[in-house]
């Protein structure tokens, strides 16, 4: 399958024309976001930064900080389902136009990817390494207040592979290999 | 193995720096046994499907992580030290030099500033705090130190499950009860805890044993055979029959959904039977070495 590259920030367009199978390759400026600051935003703190086209990574890295630069040491995904009860809501109210995570998402996100025009992408769990060769520069980070894992890093990062697993036409592969791996599991209950 | 330490010598004791390697090796470089299966795994998958590119991408992943010295995965997880001792070792001047070797790894990148204060939700920064890192001693009678080290990351400690059997819909208080559980707890889990999987069960005990117990299966070598036929037949049963499900490799869909299933036992009360799962991800890292009395390595496990 060919790989469509995409330069953030995204238009809404090109996002549409995406499907559950593409493999997409990003470079540009990605902002991890996990736990603490999706929950953050959920109680009304605005983003530190203009995220309208961006992809959130939910990434805790592992940064060291060598001089007065920040290196990453390690980046790979994190699980999602976490942002599940606040990801509808980012992608609402600060036109982000996907999120990069493992394990998939849930039905909130799926009808948000639907509606706002987003798209799910998937990297490797546990990839840390293969993941952080892509990211090029450390350009800045927000909230470390929350700590190092939570915080907002700015990374630059440059042919960063994913595949798309939930697109904007409410299809969804996680959803799909759920509902087939049940009834298979159901077939073989002893 | 002959890898040699990166990091510079500090004056340190000679455990201070038995322990500083353990966390490198454990945290950089994925055991033989592990490395082995998923290579093993790669075959079976349709060339060019999600879970064949899922695999080539950890099995690149894995080699980087060696040759950079550097984490495999960002999340160095729970920081679990497994101890057996001899009768009248130290095992409290142990916890403190471990600590520093532990603040000292978290410095250097090894591990991830990883231990967060549950009410205040502060990070401490260097990986201590109540409960971090983790230390479980056993005396034995062996004249040396045996120290094995797992890094269990959050994404797949969070797909652990544990049943109370009777259950209306997994059945009764018997093998096929258990077997019903474990293959819902992968089907739960689907691909959010880094398959393919590796799964330590323990049949029995009490919430907080069976849970202990269960991780510790994850100690074995994923080519042992378990010495209850009984058991060994279940752990068999288990991985193909998770195989079969399609959830696959990062839950992509694929035949690869386990490596390994490890079952161990302990006894319960009559009113109580729990089936504990620890769900173990891929990027399976645990290590060990032998001590002699002054702390020096003689033997890396693993």
């Amino acid at each position: 399958m060919a790989t469509v590259k995409l330069t953030t920030p995204i238009d809404e367009a090109t996002i549409r024309s995406l499907h559950v199978g593409d493999t997409v390759s990003i470079t540009g400026r990605l902002y991890t976001g996990r736990d603490a600051v999706h929950h953050r935003l959920h109680s009304g703190v605005k983003p530190p930064v203009d995220l309208e086209g961006q992809i959130v990574y939910h990434c805790g890295p592992v940064m060291v900080k060598e001089g007065d630069q920040w290196v990453c040491k390690a980046a790979g995904p994190t699980t999602s389902s976490r942002e599940e009860p606040y990801e509808w809501e980012v992608m609402r109210d600060y036109k982000i136009r996907g999120v990069i995570g493992k394990g998939g998402m849930g039905p909130k996100t799926l009808a948000a990817c639907k509606e706002y025009g987003a798209v799910y992408l998937h990297a490797i769990g546990g990839a840390a390494q293969v993941c952080a060769a892509s990211i090029k520069r450390v350009d800045g980070v927000d909230w470390m207040d929350l700590g190092s894992p939570e915080a907002i890093w700015h990374l630059w990062v440059v042919d960063f592979m994913a595949i798309v697993t939930m697109d904007a036409h409410g299809e969804s592969l996680h959803k799909q290999v759920f509902e087939e791996s049940r009834e298979r599991l159901a077939a073989l209950k002893a | 193995m002959s890898v040699q330490p990166l990091h510079e010598v500090t004056p340190q004791s000679a455990l201070f720096e038995s322990i500083l390697e353990l966390i490198r090796r454990t945290s950089t470089i994925l055991p033989d046994d592990v490395v082995r299966a998923i290579t093993a795994a790669r075959k079976t998958e349709v060339e060019g499907s999600n879970a064949d590119v899922a695999l080539n991408v950890i099995g690149c992943n894995i080699g980087m992580a060696r040759e950079s010295s550097l984490p495999l995965c960002q999340d160095t997880g729970t920081i679990l030290f497994y101890v057996h001792t001899p009768a009248g070792y130290d095992q409290l001047e142990f916890e403190e030099i471990t600590t520093e070797a532990v603040r000292l790894a978290t410095k250097k990148g090894y591990l991830r500033q990883n231990s967060v204060d549950s009410v205040t939700g502060k990070n401490t920064g260097d990986n201590t705090g109540p409960g971090s890192p983790s230390f479980h001693f056993h005396q034995w009678r062996e004249p040396y130190v045996e120290v094995k080290l797992m890094l269990k990351g959050g994404g797949c400690e969070n797909m652990n499950a544990q049943y109370s059997l009777p259950h209306p819909d997994l059945g009764d208080r018997n093998l096929k009860g258990v077997e019903n559980a474990i293959l819902d707890c992968v089907l739960q889990a689907q691909g959010q805890g880094c398959g393919p999987g590796i799964l330590g069960v323990c049949i029995g005990g009490d919430r907080g044993s069976g849970y202990a117990n269960a991780k510790e299966q994850l100690l074995r070598l994923l080519d042992d055979t378990n010495e209850d036929p009984e058991l060994a037949a279940l752990e068999q049963r288990v991985v193909e029959k998770a195989n079969q499900s399609g959830i696959g490799p990062m839950g992509f869909g694929g035949s690869t959904t386990l490596l390994a299933c490890k079952i161990g036992k302990l006894n319960r009360l009559p009113a109580s039977f729990f089936v504990s799962i620890a769900y173990m991800c891929w990027a399976y890292r645990r290590r060990g070495v032998n001590l002699d009395l002054q702390g020096n390595a003689t033997e890396w496990l693993y």
